[in-house]
């Protein structure tokens, strides 16, 4: 029974709906004010994203006419109810679910819902826009899970597991430096950052697979990619950084992880551009595709 | 529960007003004020004013140029687009009055005869500082529910 109260926990509170929500907002706040700073402005004030979500939950929902009414509005449910789930299965430090095999592969799944449920977005829209975001998006994501996939699978090699916990407290080795490499490169376009900021391309396909959403919905779209950041930068800080003794130093050690990783992105999108979709696509078939396999290598041979 | 909700909204609505911009037919010249709203000098950001592609995720609607007879059914639809609460700010002496336009044959005139406008910035073009305090009085009528659109849908305060 007492189980169970662990699972309602993780999901709703930590590391899951209420904790990520406010870890987002805090990245996201700081990956704004990082870029502003990066172009000589002042920008937003702290509590910025809390004050656009709630704005946007007083806000008429427009629904085009002539498409799937009911699908429209599930996407962006199911793509937070996803992330949430993803974030229960982070074992972050105070998380008490239990891992159980096989968990890794899961949180893969469940990281990908929100890219799908983006693309799906677009086309069910029927919005000229929608649809080329959600074609750019495609191509983008057959681009960049070829190294992610590579490096987590090279660690599950490496450790002989598909477990997160088993994964989380291995040593580090050469496997995980180039896994590591492979899984930052793989990380601007899964969130659609600078240079890979192809498929929302703000302006210039309006704001591609979102264009049509409004007010609670995309609220939750927004909800979703600030919570798919925690997900991702936490599942890069449970990979890649050792874990620490104490429960404080752990959880300062998870903290600080994922707010290097925040503050990396932050800097890549200030000082590049956007990237045409082909560019990104050989990017990635070709750097990202030569980390992989390094990592692969490494986890094959030691 | 519901007035400490309604009391967070208006303080919200007041410090994220997301801009949509229409050019009905400017010169340009009060598009080029409003980008530089949006440079590191004006920084609109800092009272957490973006600048959207879709009219549909838009809370303010940024109006310039004299309102050519070709854009005025285009204008009628994006205004349709941005979901309500709204409010419109006319950038320009141009949406005002017409400005040297006015009596042309192939311009409307005053913006107000096709949809309603709670802010007139003036100017012919006006200061970017301008811009930025018409969108901060547009946001304020936001929160206080004073906008048309808001006194229109008849769940603003009179």
């Amino acid at each position: 029974m007492s189980e169970w109260w662990w699972v309602l926990l993780a999901l709703l509170v930590w590391p899951g709906l209420v904790g990520g929500t406010l870890l987002g907002w805090l990245f996201f706040w700081v990956h704004r004010k990082l870029m502003a700073v990066a172009q000589g402005r002042k920008g937003p004030p702290f509590y910025q994203p809390f004050f656009d979500f709630v704005k946007l939950l007083g806000k008429r929902v427009l629904v085009p006419s002539g498409i799937n009414r009911a699908l429209f509005c599930a996407l962006p449910l199911v793509s937070v109810a996803a992330v949430v789930c993803a974030l229960a299965l982070i074992p972050a430090p105070g998380n008490r679910m239990p891992s159980f095999r096989g968990d890794l592969i899961l949180l893969l799944y469940l990281l990908e819902v929100p890219a799908l449920c983006g693309i799906l977005a677009g086309y069910v829209s029927r919005s000229l826009y929608g649809e080329v975001g959600a074609a750019r998006e495609t191509i983008l994501l057959l681009g960049y899970n070829l190294p992610l996939l590579a490096a987590v699978i090279a660690l599950g090699v490496h450790v002989r597991s598909f477990r997160l916990e088993s994964l989380a407290a291995a040593p580090l080795s050469p496997v995980h430096a180039a896994a590591a490499l492979a899984f930052v490169l793989a990380v601007p376009a899964r969130l659609k950052r600078n240079p890979f900021s192809i498929p929302n391309a703000e302006q210039e396909i309006v704001s591609g697979s979102l264009t049509d959403y409004s007010g609670v919905l995309l609220a939750l779209f927004e909800l979703a990619h600030s919570l798919e950041l925690v997900a991702l930068v936490g599942f890069f800080t449970i990979l890649f950084v050792p874990p620490a003794a104490g429960p404080v130093a752990a959880v300062g050690l998870y903290l600080c992880g994922s707010m290097v990783l925040v503050v990396l992105i932050a800097a890549v999108a200030a000082a590049t551009a956007r990237l045409r979709v082909d560019q990104a696509f050989r990017f990635y078939w070709r750097w990202g595709a030569l980390a992989g396999l390094a990592a692969l290598g490494l986890a094959a041979v030691g | 529960m519901i007035r400490l909700f309604e009391w967070l909204l208006a303080g919200c609505r007041m410090r994220s007003p997301w801009i949509y911009c229409a050019n009905s037919g400017s010169c340009n010249g009060c598009d080029i004020e409003i980008a530089a709203c949006l440079t590191p000098r004006y920084d609109a950001e800092q009272i957490g004013a973006l600048r959207q592609g879709s009219p549909k995720h838009a809370d303010i609607l940024l109006v310039t140029g004299p309102l050519t007879l070709r854009m005025r059914a285009p204008l009628c639809e994006i205004y349709a687009q941005v979901p309500g609460p709204k409010a419109v700010v006319a950038v320009g002496s141009c949406p005002a009055s017409g400005n040297v336009f006015a009596g042309s044959p192939t311009v409307v005139g005053a913006l107000a005869q096709v949809i309603p406008v709670d802010i007139y910035v003036p100017g012919c073009p006006p200061r970017p500082q301008a811009i930025i305090q018409g969108c901060i009085q547009a946001a304020r009528l936001l929160a206080t529910g004073m906008t048309a659109d808001q006194r229109a849908e008849g769940n603003g305060r009179e």
